[in-house]
């Protein structure tokens, strides 16, 4: 049975506007040029393909059902399980089911902690007993090293023929539409002598596609980052905060543009007291620290939660609620930078010439608005849009540890980062959570930062020229 | 002058009248007095009496914002509108929840904040400026397209990771300083380091980035031409007429969140157990107490709005192009 949260569905709405906006930008040479131009930058398209990769893993995460159980209702109809589990669950069932008892290290064959194991003659002994799944293939411990380099070996096989499978596709397919020969495109990639820098992107897909096939190799035989407190797998938990990563970076800006754009066109068009009022709200908003707003904000819904709990089908439910609580609070203390952005750029445009003739010629503000100043202010807002994700993405981690994040039960990197700080204190260290968590978020955010720099430099008419 | 100061002090009021009203209606319209008596009983199956008592207690026992029970001025006054935001304007912080002077709080904990965000600011800002200028100097070669990555790849790097890896790497592996904790007169110093240096490490990416492209800026103009064709050296050119200049938008910028710095930092202090007024708020957070988070809100705007007066008149006392107006 599929279950539909708020995100998801909000997260999918963000997904069908994308594409629209980029089937409608392809049929425009002027909104096709300024992508043009990211795409001769070889950084770009390589953090495109990273960034894609994450977002494939976000929406995989985003489409949620409930298992049907086995048992039926008397009357014959099917029941379902309360837990909710998506279609990426499905995917890395094994990574979620095969769990230990406790911590372990990466690749560790052995639990973390000693334990009193009764032994065959009766006696008893404190000794770090067997994984149950991590390294049980091995007879003998030893042989682990060459185990991992095996599995590496293969999965690397894997991911490069799937690559070449993938790679040639898409040459010919290029080639076919460009009306070149497929062996001279290819030379020209290899040479990286297009205009688009194919060969870019396609040297990240390949690190990428050996990186994700070795994971999954090594993932049958091993926890490759860890298992944590109760044992659950590290790699199982980061991978999932990449969705809740992804759902504040995108959808507090969903939330804020439509607030930003009317009011800051608006403030900017009319001037006046419409000006006064605007600029009133804006600077109100933005008088109040960030993080404090965000703070009362989160308190006051944990009261209303909290005391509403029972209206709530699953924990899940209001997880994700709660999530989509804290978008919209991030959108309401992010909108006020790009509405003064904009008012500035449309108080310029007002005055410019084609604006004045529409208005000596009768046309009406709302269609001197959509059809004048809206598109010549997008730019800005592709800039702001690409530019805040990444700080909502380590916003995200930060406003956890302050407990006024997402919800605990949730999986976030903020919430690994929060529960693994603890462990620090240990002997041997717990560092796995840490680092798993550091190197996904890292990956992301900066495979975003780069990205948005590549767009800010193309779509930015003062950068332009340069 | 003092025309224009009175002017903008007179326009701060709108705002923070605003800013109150937001509060209020955020904390007392949300939710019920009898919600928050709930959540801070914590209780489930807490009794209407409990709930009454606590209300009487911290003063939330009265209307929200008209009180028909009494007569004249107290109609007005004597409710939770008047008691709990009202009397923010004149400091008046009173009570936390926990039954502490809120006014006291703040006026012992906001030196160590200062101590601590003052330092960082002033050696934030001259390592910051170093670098963007050593990269300005080095323009479009591959010292600063290095430099660049490295920015890029520094402020991808969650803050908290910068603590923790500190924390790590200086105190439980070398011994170097304390991990965390405060102490009072000289004894702070060997507690101060470390939270320091890595607030200013964490400034690095975006503060160098942001002043290198300050410099690269005033390096395209017209008079940094007229300079070179002079026959001035790129060194004195750099130091005399571009750093000169770059320091309108860069102090301008920094003037803006001096007020501020009272109110310390929210993660770097909780994590090193410096009592200052940004652990206060984490505390008040943490442990629910809506007097503290709600005299936070209002102090925080208060200090924001007079940070972008000082900003309007530090702009015109270093540019004598503005003019007051």
């Amino acid at each position: 049975m599929l279950v539909l949260f708020w995100t998801d569905l909000l997260i999918f709405v963000l997904l069908a506007a994308a594409i629209a906006f980029s089937v409608y930008a392809y049929r425009r040479e002027h909104l096709r040029a300024p992508w043009r131009r990211v795409g001769r930058s070889r950084v770009a398209m390589g953090a495109l393909v990273i960034l894609s990769a994450y977002v494939a893993v976000g929406l995989l995460d985003s489409i949620h059902y409930r298992q049907e159980l086995e048992t039926r209702t008397a009357g014959g109809q099917s029941q379902y399980s309360n837990e909710v589990l998506s279609l990426f669950d499905w995917m890395v069932m094994p990574l979620k089911t095969r769990g230990e008892k406790t911590y372990s290290a990466p690749f560790a064959t052995h639990l973390y902690a000693k334990e009193t194991v009764e032994r065959a003659d009766g006696s008893q002994q404190r000794l770090y007993p067997r994984l149950v799944f991590g390294g049980a293939q091995l007879r003998d411990p030893a042989e682990r090293g060459a185990d991992i380099a095996q599995r590496a070996t293969i999965g690397a096989l894997k991911g490069s023929a799937l690559w070449l499978l993938v790679a040639t596709f898409v040459v010919q397919a290029a080639a076919w539409r460009s009306g070149t020969g497929f062996r001279l495109l290819a030379a020209e990639i290899r040479g990286d002598l297009t205009m688009t820098r194919w060969r870019a992107a396609l040297l990240t897909f390949l690190v990428l596609l050996v990186i994700v096939f070795v994971a999954a190799e090594l993932s049958s035989g091993y926890h490759i980052l860890g298992t944590d407190k109760v044992g659950e797998s590290v790699f199982y938990q980061t991978l999932k905060s990449i969705r809740t990563g992804l759902v504040i970076g995108t959808l507090t800006t969903l939330v804020m543009l439509p607030f930003a754009i009317l009011l800051g066109i608006m403030a900017g068009y009319f001037g006046g007291w419409v000006d006064d009022v605007i600029q009133y709200i804006y600077t109100t908003l933005n008088s109040i620290p960030g993080v404090l707003l965000i703070a009362a904000a989160v308190l006051m819904l944990q009261v209303y939660l909290d005391n509403r709990s029972a209206e709530f089908a699953s924990v899940a439910e209001r997880a994700d609620l709660r999530l989509l609580f804290l978008c919209l609070i991030l959108g309401v203390t992010s909108w006020t930078g790009l509405c003064r952005y904009l008012r500035g750029e449309s108080l310029k445009l007002r005055e410019i010439d084609y604006v004045q003739a529409a208005t000596a010629l009768g046309v009406g503000h709302f269609t001197i608005i959509v059809r004048h100043l809206l598109p010549n202010v997008m730019h800005i807002v592709l800039i702001t849009v690409v530019l805040d994700f990444s700080g909502l993405v380590l916003a995200e981690a930060v406003l956890s540890y302050v407990q006024i994040g997402v919800d605990p039960t949730m999986n976030s990197w903020g919430n690994m980062i929060n529960s693994a700080r603890l462990e620090m204190a240990r002997e041997p260290i717990v560092w796995w959570s840490l680092f798993a968590a550091f190197l996904f978020m890292f990956t992301l955010v900066l495979a975003a930062n780069l990205f948005s720099d590549a767009v800010r430099d193309a779509f930015d008419p003062r950068l332009r020229n340069r | 002058m003092i025309a224009y100061i009175v002017r903008r002090l007179l326009y701060a009021i709108p705002i923070l009248i605003g800013v109150n009203l937001l509060t209020f209606v955020l904390f007392f319209v949300v939710n019920t007095p009898d919600d928050i008596a709930r959540s801070q009983l914590g209780d489930r199956r807490v009794t209407q009496e409990a709930i009454d008592s606590w209300k009487a207690v911290n003063g939330y026992d009265r209307p929200i914002v008209f009180n028909t029970k009494v007569a004249g001025v107290e109609k007005l006054t004597n409710t939770i509108f008047f008691d709990k935001s009202v009397r923010l304007f004149a400091f008046d912080f009173g009570r936390s929840d926990s039954g502490r002077d809120i006014s006291y709080d703040i006026s012992q904990r906001m030196w160590p904040s200062l101590v601590i965000a003052v330092p960082t600011l002033l050696v934030g800002i001259l390592v910051n400026i170093t670098f963007a200028m050593l990269i300005a100097f080095f323009r479009a070669t591959y010292i600063d397209f290095w430099g660049v990555v490295l920015c890029v790849i520094l402020l991808s790097i969650s803050s908290l990771f910068y603590i923790i890896a500190g924390q790590y790497l200086l105190s439980k592996l070398f011994h170097l300083v304390p991990i965390s904790g405060y102490d009072t007169g000289l004894n702070a110093l060997k507690f101060l380091i470390l939270p320091v240096v890595i607030s200013v490490i964490h400034g690095i990416g975006s503060g160098t980035r942001w002043y290198r492209t300050i410099f690269l800026e005033e390096i395209g103009k017209d008079y940094v031409r007229t300079a070179r064709a002079k026959g001035l050296g790129e060194g004195i050119v750099l130091f005399r007429h571009v750093l000169k200049n770059a320091m309108i938008p860069i102090l301008t910028g920094v003037v803006v969140v001096l007020p501020l710095l009272f109110m310390g930092s929210l993660i770097t202090e909780s994590f090193f157990g410096i009592p200052g007024l940004g652990s206060y708020t984490i505390e008040g957070i943490q442990r629910q107490d809506f007097a503290i988070v709600r005299s936070m809100v209002f102090l925080g705007s208060v200090l924001y709005i007079f940070g972008l007066i000082l900003t309007d008149i530090s702009y015109t006392l270093v540019d004598p192009r503005v003019r007051f107006s």
